[in-house]
Order: C-alpha cells, then sequence, then structure tokens
C-alpha cells in the first residue's frame, strides 16, 4: 500500500515542475502544456484523497477538472493558431503589442 | 379675472409675441401689436382712474409668490391715488411715444427688436408702480433697469452705445445694493414686505435705534436712507448722475419715455409711496430734500453750457428730477408727483422734438443748427411750447407744479425749507435760460450747417408731429388740474393725492405765497430774456463770458470732472484690480491652476501607471505566482 505522503509528493513535485515550466519557459505551446501539468497534479491530489478518505467527491471533482483542462486546452491551442496567422512565431516575447 | 391685470399683461404679451415671432414672421408691423397693447393698457388705465376717483381702492394678492419660513410674498396689486396717477402717466405717454416710435425708428433693423423691449418696459413699470409689496416693487425695480440697458445698448454696433448701457446698469447697481439692503431690513424689522402692514407698523419703531460702528442711528432712518440710495441710482441724484447724460446714445423715444417721463421717476414715486417711513425719519427728510435741491442747481449750470442737444435735456431732466426730491424732502409729496406728473409731458416733448430734429439732421450739436424754424415749423413751435412750460410760464403746465414745490418748500416748517426754496429758485432761472438757448440756437438766426444738410431739411412725417401736437396739449393743459387755491383752481391734484401721501404742511400767509409765486415767475420770465439777448440780439456775449470766465466754463463744459473723477477713484482701480489681481492671479493662478493642475496630476499618475502594464506574458505570470505565494504565506502563518 502506498502512502498516502507519496501522492502529495509526487502532486506537489508535478505542480512545481509545471509552475516553474510557465514561468521560464518561452515557447507558448509549452507553456499551455505546463498548465496541463499543474492541473492534473491537482488531479492527484483530489484522486488520492479520495481513495484514501473514502469520499467520492473528490474524484467528482477531477472529471470536472478534466472537463476543464479539455475546455482550456482547445481554446488555448484555437487562440495559439489564430496568433500565428498574424504573427509566425511561438515566442511570447515576440507578442507584446498589448502593453500601456 | 381682474380687469387691472389687462394693464400690465397686454404689453407683457406684446413682448413675448415680438421677441418671439418678430425676426421671422412679423417685422415691420411689430408697432401694430406692442402699440395695441399700451393703448388698451391706457384705455384700462383710464377706466381704474375714474374707479379710484369714485373711492374704490384695490389692494389684493392674487397669488402667493414665495413662503420660506414667516417669509411669505404674494404678488399683489395695490391700486389707490398714486398709483392711478402713475398709471395714467406711463401709459398715455408711452403711448404716445410709442406711436411717435413707429416713425422715428422705421426702417431701422431691429425694428421689431426695440418694441419688443419697449412693451417689456412698459410691463415692466407697471408691475412697479402697481406692486403692493416691497419685493414685486423690486422685480419691477430691476425689470425696468433691465429695460433700460437693453434699450441705451439697443445700437450695440456703436462702442459708445454699448459702453453707455454698461455706465447706466452698473451705476444704477450701486443704488439698488443699497435699495436691496433696505428691503431686507423691511422684513427683518416687520416681518413682512406688504406696503400697509409695514406702514401701519413704522411708527411704533420710531425710536428704535441700531449700532453701526459705534454710531447711534435710527432704525427708520437707516431703512429710508438705503430705500433713497435706490432712488439716488434710478432717478439720477448726485452722486450717482452720471449714468444719465450717457444714456442718451439709446434712441430718442427711449430717451423720451425712460430717462424723462417713466423710468427716471420711479425713484420719485418710490420715496412718495414710502412717504409713511420717510415722515418718521427727520434726517432722511433732510438728506432727501438737500440731495435734491443740490442735484437740481448742479445739473442745471452743466446744462448751461453743453451743445449736444439731447445732453442738455438730459441734464435738465436730472434738474427737474432733484425738484421733485426736493418737494418730497420737504414734506410736500403731493407736489413732487404733481410735478412727476407734468413733467412727463413736457420732458417727453422736449425729447421728441429734439428727436425731430435729429431725424432730420442727423446729428446733435446744436452749434451746428440755427434758422430750423421755417423748415421744421411744427416741431418749432411744439418745442416752444414745451420749452416754455419746462421754464415755468405762468398758465401752463410746470408753472403750477414748480410753483407748487418752492411754495411748500419756502412755508414748510422744515429747516432747510429756505435753503431749498433758494437753490430751487435758482434752478427756475436756469431752466428757461438753457432751454431757449437751445432753442434759440437750433431753430432761430441762419443755419450754420453744410448746404447739403440744409437741402435734405425736411419736418417729420405725420406719424411723429401728431405725438408732438398730442404732447404739446398735455404740456399746456396737464397743469390745469392743480391749479392752486390762491388763483381760484381747487388744487384737485393734490387734494386727489391726500389719502396716500398726506396734505403738505404750509405755514405762510396769502401775501408771501403771492409773493413766491411772482418771484418765480419774474426770475422764469428773465431767464427767458437773458436767453434772449446772449442768443438773438449780442451773439457775441457768450463767447466773451466763456474767455472772461474761462476756468468756470471749462468746469461746466466738463461737468465738474465727475466723470474723471470716478474713472480716477473707482473706474481705475476696479479695472486695475480686475485685470491684475482677478484675472492675473485669481483667475490664471488659483483657478486655472486648480482646474488644469488637478487632470495633469492624474495624466501623470496614469502616464508611469501604465508603465506596469508591459505585455509580456511572463511579467503577469509572476506576479500571479507572487501573489498567490503571499496569500498562501499569509494563510499559513
Amino acid at each position: 500500500m502506498v502512502p498516502l505522503s507519496w501522492y502529495i509528493v509526487l502532486s506537489a513535485l508535478v505542480f512545481s515542475i509545471g509552475i516553474i515550466g510557465f514561468l521560464i519557459r518561452r515557447n507558448i505551446i509549452i507553456m499551455l502544456m505546463c498548465i496541463e501539468l499543474m492541473l492534473n497534479a491537482v488531479n492527484i491530489s483530489f484522486a488520492a484523497f479520495a481513495h484514501y478518505m473514502q469520499d467520492m467527491r473528490g474524484q467528482i471533482m477531477v472529471f470536472f477538472v478534466i472537463a476543464v483542462a479539455a475546455s482550456e486546452a482547445v481554446i488555448g491551442l484555437a487562440l495559439v493558431i489564430a496568433l500565428f496567422r498574424n504573427k509566425p512565431t511561438v515566442n511570447i516575447d515576440e507578442i507584446n503589442i498589448m502593453k500601456g | 379675472m381682474e380687469d387691472y391685470l389687462l394693464i400690465p399683461l397686454l404689453p407683457l404679451l406684446a413682448f413675448i409675441v415680438n421677441i418671439l415671432f418678430g425676426r421671422k414672421y412679423i417685422r415691420d408691423k411689430a408697432y401694430l401689436i406692442s402699440c395695441t397693447a399700451v393703448i388698451g393698457s391706457f384705455i384700462v388705465s383710464v377706466a381704474i382712474l375714474f374707479d379710484v376717483i369714485g373711492g374704490k381702492t384695490i389692494n389684493e394678492d392674487l397669488y402667493t409668490w414665495v413662503v420660506s419660513g414667516n417669509f411669505r410674498v404674494s404678488v399683489g396689486f395695490l391700486i389707490d391715488q398714486l398709483t392711478a396717477v402713475m398709471l395714467i402717466v406711463v401709459t398715455g405717454v408711452g403711448s404716445i411715444i410709442h406711436i411717435y416710435s413707429i416713425g422715428y425708428m422705421h426702417g431701422d433693423k431691429g425694428y421689431y427688436r426695440f418694441f419688443a423691449y419697449l412693451s417689456l418696459f412698459t410691463f415692466s413699470m407697471l408691475m412697479l408702480v402697481m406692486a403692493n409689496n416691497f419685493l414685486l416693487l423690486y422685480f419691477g425695480w430691476e425689470a425696468v433697469g433691465l429695460c433700460s440697458y437693453l434699450l441705451i445698448g439697443f445700437w450695440f454696433e456703436k462702442k459708445s452705445a454699448s459702453d453707455a448701457g454698461k455706465k447706466a446698469f452698473i451705476t444704477c447697481r450701486f443704488g439698488d445694493f443699497g435699495f436691496a439692503i433696505g428691503v431686507i431690513l423691511i422684513f427683518l424689522t416687520f416681518g413682512t414686505l406688504h406696503y400697509v402692514p409695514v406702514f401701519n407698523k413704522a411708527e411704533g419703531f420710531a425710536t428704535q435705534t441700531v449700532n453701526i460702528l459705534g454710531l447711534e442711528v435710527g432704525l427708520i432712518t437707516l431703512i429710508a436712507m438705503l430705500l433713497f440710495a435706490g432712488a439716488v441710482g434710478k432717478s439720477a441724484q448726485i452722486p450717482l448722475h452720471v449714468w444719465l447724460p450717457d444714456a442718451m446714445e439709446g434712441p430718442t423715444p427711449v430717451s423720451a419715455l425712460i430717462h424723462a417721463a417713466t423710468m427716471v421717476t420711479a425713484g420719485v414715486f418710490m420715496v412718495a409711496r414710502c412717504s409713511p417711513l420717510f415722515n418718521l425719519s427727520e434726517v432722511a427728510m433732510h438728506v432727501v430734500a438737500i440731495t435734491g435741491a443740490t442735484t437740481a442747481v448742479f445739473a442745471a449750470t452743466i446744462a448751461i453750457v453743453q451743445n449736444d442737444i439731447k445732453r442738455i435735456i438730459a441734464y435738465s431732466t436730472i434738474s427737474h428730477l432733484g425738484l421733485m426730491f426736493l418737494a418730497c424732502g420737504v414734506g410736500a409729496y403731493g407736489a413732487g408727483v404733481f410735478h412727476l406728473y407734468t413733467h412727463a409731458f413736457f420732458k417727453a416733448l422736449l425729447f421728441l422734438c429734439a428727436g425731430s430734429v435729429i431725424h432730420a439732421l442727423h446729428h446733435n450739436d446744436i452749434q451746428r443748427m440755427g434758422g430750423l424754424k421755417k423748415y421744421m415749423p411744427i416741431t418749432y413751435i411744439t418745442f416752444f411750447i414745451a420749452a416754455l412750460s419746462a421754464a415755468g410760464i405762468p398758465g401752463l403746465a410746470g408753472f403750477f407744479s414748480k410753483d407748487e414745490i418752492l411754495w411748500y418748500a419756502y412755508a414748510s416748517d422744515n429747516p432747510a425749507g429756505k435753503f431749498v426754496w433758494v437753490l430751487g429758485t435758482v434752478v427756475a432761472f436756469l431752466t428757461p435760460f438753457y432751454l431757449f438757448r437751445m432753442i434759440f440756437l437750433t431753430f432761430h438766426s441762419k443755419f450754420r450747417g453744410t448746404h447739403e444738410e440744409e437741402r435734405n431739411l425736411h419736418e417729420s412725417p405725420r406719424v411723429m408731429t401728431i405725438p408732438l401736437i398730442l404732447l404739446a396739449l398735455g404740456a399746456v393743459a396737464s397743469g390745469w388740474v392743480g391749479i392752486p387755491k390762491l388763483l381760484g383752481g381747487g388744487a384737485h391734484f393734490i387734494n386727489f393725492l391726500k389719502p396716500v401721501l398726506g396734505y403738505p404742511e404750509a405755514h405762510g400767509t396769502h401775501v408771501e405765497e403771492w409773493v413766491i409765486m411772482c418771484i418765480s415767475t419774474v426770475i422764469a420770465i428773465s431767464g427767458v430774456g437773458l436767453a434772449g439777448v446772449m442768443y438773438l440780439i449780442k451773439t457775441d456775449i457768450p463767447m466773451r463770458v466763456a474767455k472772461k470766465l474761462s476756468s468756470l466754463y471749462r468746469i461746466l463744459f466738463n461737468k465738474y470732472y465727475v466723470d474723471e473723477l470716478y474713472s480716477l477713484i473707482i473706474v481705475r482701480p476696479a479695472i486695475w484690480i480686475a485685470d491684475r489681481v482677478i484675472e492675473g492671479f485669481t483667475d490664471a493662478k488659483i483657478i486655472e491652476g486648480m482646474v488644469n493642475g488637478v487632470p495633469r496630476s492624474i495624466g501623470a499618475f496614469g502616464e508611469r501607471l501604465r508603465k506596469i502594464q508591459t505585455g509580456l506574458l511572463h511579467h503577469y505570470a509572476i506576479i500571479m505566482a507572487l501573489g498567490f505565494l503571499i496569500i498562501a504565506l499569509m494563510l499559513w502563518f
């Protein structure tokens, strides 16, 4: 039996990889993937807690997060494509005209 | 609806119609509306006069105008003997002048505007005389001031005319300031602004005093003096007389109606209306009498040397208004109002005749006139009658009223009475002198203008000469209603006004009355005679006198330098303050500093703030992450 703390450590590691990747990478596709990582890190902890506490509400939450993540991926990629048509780059630093 | 309401409402209606539809639709038919309205008012006024003679006076509130705490003012009308006389003067003389204006203003591009203002003026003046409380009086008072401003500056393209309008308005403001405070003080003292309760309660306050800067002043005296300040401004008495001669920049019918017959007499009317207050204050009465007498002499001396035909008559008006105040100041309100009434006829006539002359010549300078009597016989004859009447030649209107004033001044128990009588007699000598100087220079001897002007000389059209003839009848006959008992008359006029103004007290014998009358008659005739000698027979005398007394001549010619004095002590400092302090400091630094400073600092702040909007996604992400971290740490600890 794998103890709960391992899942939490895994979840924290994946989340940290996601957030650090989001902050330091410049490629917009990779940034989107990092967001997916963060969401799934949260899913891991939801599922683990649901199992250990014998409460199905955690798993229901996981499905919600998966649904949101799917929509987010669709909209995010659509935006990337739309952006790419205007400016052929995926480097986020070059997409900076929305400034004050 | 009460029928007397038609009197002010008809001119108001004419004003509204003319001002709204005049420019596009009515244009040169504007006179029809205004003249019909004022003649309608006149007819109703005559009916009201007969009602009043029959003993029916009206004092009723029609509408509650202002209610605030215990401050209650209504729109209400008081029609008594004094109001009835004023109604006849305003609408009667007003009608004639309206008709005259049809011809005089013909072809002016502001024709409809002229008649609209004239109607508005008539309405305001009627409200002034019909009011039954001080606030409505004040409304009329300010409204006639506004109309005066509009009509003086009627030819506003001309700088001198618009300046004169401003001068009149601002000068009157000085007096009206006092008047307004007087009205407020009346409310504070009596708790009401309606005439009847105020006058009834006034006696009870006669001994009350107030402390102003350590000086004990009678309360009633203070109120009376403040009200009189308003009268000084409106009726052009010293020291606020300076606006009236300049007001001659307006069209001549305006000078006749507003600046001779009606508006300028509002001050006299108001003093007469408030006679119960003035009677309680000896000091105020002295001030009124002495201001009036001094102004009368002062203005008459200036009139002697002026060359502008309208300005001579304007100074004459100031002088006659002074006589009216003189009469009020010695308690002879009836005589003052009597002179107001006869003066309206002969002075309006003088102005309209001058207008007829100007209409033919297109300038005002009597030195460039002369010999006009053969070209303009009707104008000449009517002018002559008006001057005789104003001069106080026995039998004509001006004689009876002026004689009453001089007699009551002499015979009053007022200690200043004899003094003001002397001044009044001096005026009685100067008036015929300057009027006949003007007539002899204008109508007699040879024409002194250019040949071209001479070829264009013509008598005015009938629409102008008929009003002259009507007014000439008034100038002759209007005084006959007040022939004194001494000459076999009944002094009906003063008796008629007795219920409102009281009967003037006279302490003198019949012999004295005869003597006074003879003195003023002899003096009037000698004034005419002297003018005749100087300007008809030995025409080199005026030049020699002017040279010999050159400094005196210069002082008189420059109107005692009053305008220059005011310019030095009031106008120029005021303009300096306006330019340097108000515009240069308050306006430019404080107000503009605030108005521009607030948006400028907001803009500068925004300029800095927008820098954090970098457009770089990472910056937003880092700030979001940091923010989240801070919240998490805060929750933890």
